[in-house]
């Protein structure tokens, strides 16, 4: 069931549309910020809230790659692996990053904390390669910056 | 007229309709273009990019560009060219592409030799595979007991959920994440919720979904011995085609009929046949004297013995059985001795709708004219479950008035995804008025839930808004008066408004008042039309051949002038109460029944005789629409199976009685029958004499592929026997014969050459989505009288008034467990719902009963305990029953029940 505060996110958003689902991949949204991510039982109260049959929302939930319909790390790092960033070596970063918290792109690590996925674009080729951590970008990355980041990071808690 | 084009195909001129797409218009004038996701019922979306052609500005181009034909409309001097080199590279990159993750699984596949794809990959000349990476896998999902999913080899059309969701309305399957890891199928593992799901076998151009009950006995279509047939497990009579290898019935497919189900079929008809290969057939003649099967000439000569020259017979025929059948009964007992073997309500409400269609001015619409119907209104028919395809056309007629706006936004009507986006949520209107929450409401402009009396008098007080002869209902409660007026409104600015009842509420004034509408419009100058849903497959034919009900026979026995009985093809205990039934069977001296499968009847009977089920003879049904349709032999059952007109004749010459009849063929019988039977004077008119040859060869049932024939009786005698002859009709149970295209009432299956598929279709129709080559199959028996002077029904009934301690018990029905022959196979009585009675929560809390728990209810002195289910929209004082379950057949609703509020538990 939602919380009082997703509940009134979503009757907000509701208000713009003529019709409930319209707001289907608003709601998803909403959700996956209060809870970083979209489970199954997510699934059905949303649908049901939009008076869509799950199949339905479940079919625009799939359909983004960051509604995230597994949990996620408590921090999601984006690394940018298209052109521009590819031209300016974003494997070094990737790689580093697969160093030292020991995962691969799509994984997890094993305390929670960090989620690695690629992207195709972050839309800051003027400064690749460029990552993005949770939703803050940060572009000219390397190593230091990296450290930098982490240890925010680590200091930061959800 | 539609406006016609000159376009250039590589140079050469062709007419075609202007603003048609091109694919539309090519494949229509012969021409092979691959193509995936475009489907002439689902038109156009431009996914899949097969079809490209090459596009030229004018005769000087050189270049050209190239084009999806689907997405380009024809129009005067539209240049373009098929064969051009650098656009068939691209076709066949297109299928190479497409091909990269598709599994090299065809030999195991259901799909292979009957494959859209198959046929593509070969028209397109890909024929190497350069791909040597991993392909795409992904799991699959139980989808219910009629369709079996396999993901792997998806090529991402998306015609299965443009047919699952925009086309048939289910809202429980979908397309699911993106890019190379698209998935059809459904949130969660389950049973497809929808009625229409097993024409995804069909929709799908590969293997994906593919017929589960086929899967169990399966046979490459090149195997299948096939011939043109007719649904018999509704009113509608689909066209169908059945089958068989081995003397087992496989499966039925859709037979495009564009007057009547076009290329679709409910899964009641595509999945109910499993009845024909059931433990419960009979095979051979019974006797209750013996308790093993007795041979043919030893029953002979009983029943000739039963039936000698002055003994006082009667005949009850069925309306699931063929007009012949029904004929040959009458011919033997007499007229005044044959009884239609309906119940006393059905007879009543059929007799009703044959005066209705035959008398007034309103006609009778076929499916395919409903679903182009501008306004609809549904008065006391539950469509979806008792006329499953006439819902499925109703859905597309509320999505038409979109065609209008889009007309005026200069969209093709075939640009199917930018029709739908301009015209998002309006509908054109549909009314629906029943006892209880139907489905179809998901897409109605109002609902009204009622009891019978009730409806009936929202559509007099319609009737009467619409013209002022017609009468007028007193004291109607102000909101409904406000209801009947925008009904009234709405149909009248309809161009082809329809009104659609039926026998479901069992309700008289409904017919009547339905009626009344429809012939309002028609005085008002409007082409009203009516359909009429009925309950079985012959149940129109069978009404216009006599009158006498069930209990009408009942009756005569207890007036004690009958020796025996002969029952065809029926089931008395679903068409009275047990008691009566029984009471019966105890009076008259000799029953005997034929029938194909054992029921409570036949194992009354003192001799039980084995009939043809529809895949084993030829027949004719008429549908609610009034339409006779032949229904042609498939395969060659056991010996002793025979039509039941057959054995009707021998029994009628080995008892001497007079008037033998010295029919050979169906022809002489149907000649007989349209001498002699007004209504069925035009009846041959539209059949192919069984004479009939095509440069002096017969049409095969057995493809020119089919396999085995030297050797499949090989255990038996290694010389291969003759095949059987077929006196019915110009079809023959071989695989030589003429190898062309058949008259449309006769294709016994849809293949040309390069066209394995059902795709094949195509080659068989005048124009792609038109009526088949040589005009749709069927003879409608009646039209309306244009200038009819039949005055407007006046009984208008008094207002429903609640009982205390008492509901009006109305029948509910269910696809899956209503109908008699479907529910005897395996997997549509997997589908049916348990007995239940329902109640509205109110009504419940009333009798002091909840839901799930057991009520006893007493219904004619005679007590019932079923499990409450609550359904909220009922109308206060009426309860619901299902039809046709288990317990509750031969209950004749609507009726008064009591309810004992001592609930047990």
């Amino acid at each position: 069931m939602f919380t009082e505060k997703e509940k009134k996110e979503l009757e907000k958003e509701l208000s713009h549309y003529d019709y409930k689902r319209a707001a289907c991949i608003e709601a998803l949204k909403i959700v996956q910020r209060n809870r970083g991510w979209v489970s199954d039982d997510s699934i059905l109260d949303i649908a049901e809230f939009l008076e869509m049959t799950p199949d339905e929302l479940d079919g625009v939930a799939t359909f983004y790659n960051l509604i995230f319909r597994r949990q996620v790390g408590s921090h999601v790092i984006l690394i940018c692996d298209s052109i521009s960033c590819w031209v300016m070596r974003y494997e070094d970063i990737l790689g580093y990053l697969q160093e030292r918290l020991g995962i691969r792109p799509g994984e997890t690590t094993a305390d929670g904390k960090f989620t690695l996925l690629p992207v195709p674009c972050l839309g800051a080729c003027d400064g690749a390669p460029a990552i993005m951590v949770d939703e803050t970008l940060y572009i000219n990355v390397n190593r230091a910056l990296l450290d930098d980041i982490l240890c925010a990071c680590d200091r930061r808690q959800p | 007229m539609a406006k016609m084009a000159t376009i250039y195909i590589d140079n050469k001129p062709y007419t075609v309709k202007e603003g048609d797409n091109l694919l539309h218009a090519c494949l229509s004038l012969g021409f092979d273009i691959p193509y995936f996701c475009w489907h002439p019922a689902m038109h156009s979306v431009g996914a899949c990019r097969q079809c490209a052609v090459k596009q030229f500005k004018d005769e000087n181009d050189t270049l050209g560009r190239i084009v999806m034909s689907c997405m380009t409309p024809a129009v005067e001097g539209t240049r373009i060219s098929i064969d051009d080199e650098e656009v068939r590279a691209f076709r066949k990159s297109i299928i190479e592409f497409l091909m990269t993750n598709h599994p090299h699984d065809c030999p195991v596949c259901d799909e292979g030799g009957e494959c859209h794809l198959q046929d593509m990959t070969v028209m397109t000349g890909h024929s190497y595979r350069r791909f040597r990476f991993k392909k795409r896998t992904y799991r699959n999902q139980y989808l219910g007991p009629f369709v079996n999913h396999e993901m792997n080899r998806c090529i991402q059309c998306y015609r299965c959920v443009r047919f699952y969701r925009d086309y048939a309305g289910g809202r429980d399957f979908g397309a699911f994440a993106s890019h190379h890891h698209v998935y059809f199928g459904r949130h969660k593992e389950g049973a497809l919720e929808n009625e229409f799901s097993g024409n995804l076998v069909e929709i799908c151009p590969t293997g994906v979904f593919t017929d589960k009950t086929f899967k169990r006995h399966y046979t490459r279509k090149w195997d299948l011995q096939t011939a043109p047939s007719v649904c018999v497990h509704c009113g509608l009579g689909c066209n169908t085609i059945p089958g068989e290898r081995y003397g087992l019935l496989r499966r039925i497919q859709n037979r495009y009929n564009g007057a009547v189900n076009g290329y679709f079929l409910c899964d009641r008809g595509r999945f109910g046949y499993e009845f024909v290969n059931a433990e419960r057939r009979i095979r051979q003649p019974l006797m209750k004297r013996s308790s093993l099967p007795v041979p043919r000439e030893e029953v002979m000569q009983h029943l000739s013995r039963l039936i000698y020259f002055g003994a006082r017979v009667i005949g009850i025929g069925s309306p699931r059985a063929s007009l012949e059948g029904n004929f040959a009964l009458r011919s033997l007992v007499g007229e005044d001795h044959f009884y239609t073997g309906v119940s006393a309500m059905d007879a009543r409400l059929l007799e009703k709708i044959i005066m209705v269609l035959a008398k007034g001015p309103a006609r009778s619409s076929s499916l395919a004219e409903a679903g182009a119907a501008d306004a609809v209104f549904v008065l006391g028919e539950d469509v979806t479950n008792s006329a499953p395809l006439l819902a499925l056309s109703l859905r597309q007629s509320v999505r038409l008035k979109p065609m209008e706006i889009d007309k005026r936004l200069h969209i093709p009507e075939w640009d199917d995804s930018a029709v739908r986006n301009a015209a998002q949520q309006e509908k054109r209107p549909l009314f629906v008025a029943t006892p209880y929450r139907t489905k179809l409401e998901e897409v109605s402009t109002q609902a009204y839930h009622a009891a019978p009396d009730d409806l009936a008098r929202l559509g007099f007080a319609v009737a009467h808004e619409l013209d002022n002869r017609s009468p007028a209902v007193k004291g109607l409660p102000k909101k409904l008066h406000t209801l009947a007026e925008g009904i009234a409104r709405v149909l009248s600015q309809a161009e082809h408004p329809l009104i659609v009842s039926g026998t479901g509420c069992g309700s008289e004034a409904v017919l009547e008042s339905a009626a009344n509408v429809a012939w309002a419009l028609c005085r008002k100058n409007r082409s009203a039309d009516l359909c009429f849903a009925v309950p079985e497959c012959n149940s129109l034919g069978l009404a216009l051949m006599g009158e006498g009900s069930v209990s009408d026979a009942f009756k005569a026995v207890h007036d004690g002038a009958v020796d025996t009985a002969i029952i065809l093809e029926n089931d008395l205990y679903l068409r009275a109460e047990t008691e009566d039934v029984n009471s019966f069977f105890d009076k008259v001296r000799n029953v005997i029944v034929i029938d194909h499968s054992v029921t409570g009847t036949a194992s009354k009977a003192d001799v039980v005789v084995p009939a043809a089920a529809f895949a084993e003879g030829d027949g004719t049904l008429v549908n609610n629409e009034g339409r006779a349709q032949r229904f042609y032999q498939v395969f060659v059952p056991d010996r002793d199976i025979e039509e039941s007109w057959r054995w009707l004749r021998d029994i009628m010459a080995a008892s001497g009685r007079p008037g033998l009849k010295h029919w050979t063929g169906l022809d002489d019988i149907v000649q007989a029958m349209s001498n002699s039977i007004k209504a069925f004077k035009n009846i041959a008119e539209s059949n192919v004499p069984a004479g009939y040859r095509i440069t002096g060869q017969h049409i095969p049932r057995q493809p020119h592929r089919y396999s085995g024939r030297t050797a499949m009786h090989a255990n038996i005698s290694v010389v291969e026997p003759k095949p059987p002859e077929d006196k019915d009709s110009p079809l023959s149970f071989s695989m030589e014969g003429f190898s062309g295209q058949p008259p449309a009432g006769l294709i016994p299956r849809f293949w040309a050459p390069g066209w394995n598929s059902v795709q094949a279709l195509n080659k068989f129709q005048s124009e792609v989505g038109g009526p088949l080559t040589g005009g749709d199959p069927g003879q409608r028996l009646f039209e309306p009288v244009q200038e009819s002077t039949v005055s407007y029904f006046d009984e208008v009934p008094g207002a429903f008034s609640p009982r205390e301690n008492e509901l009006l018990l109305v029948r509910v029905y269910h696809i899956f467990g209503s109908e008699e022959l479907s529910a005897m196979s395996p997997c549509i009585a997997e589908s049916a719902p348990g007995p239940y009675i329902g109640l509205k929560p109110e009504d419940a809390e009333l009798f002091q009963v909840s839901e799930g728990r057991d009520v006893r209810i007493s219904i004619n002195d005679k007590e019932y305990s079923l499990p409450v289910k609550y359904l909220p929209e009922l109308p206060s004082g009426v309860g619901v029953l299902p039809a046709g379950l288990r317990g509750l057949e031969g209950l004749e609703l609507p009726a008064w029940g009591r309810i004992n509020n001592q609930a047990k538990g």
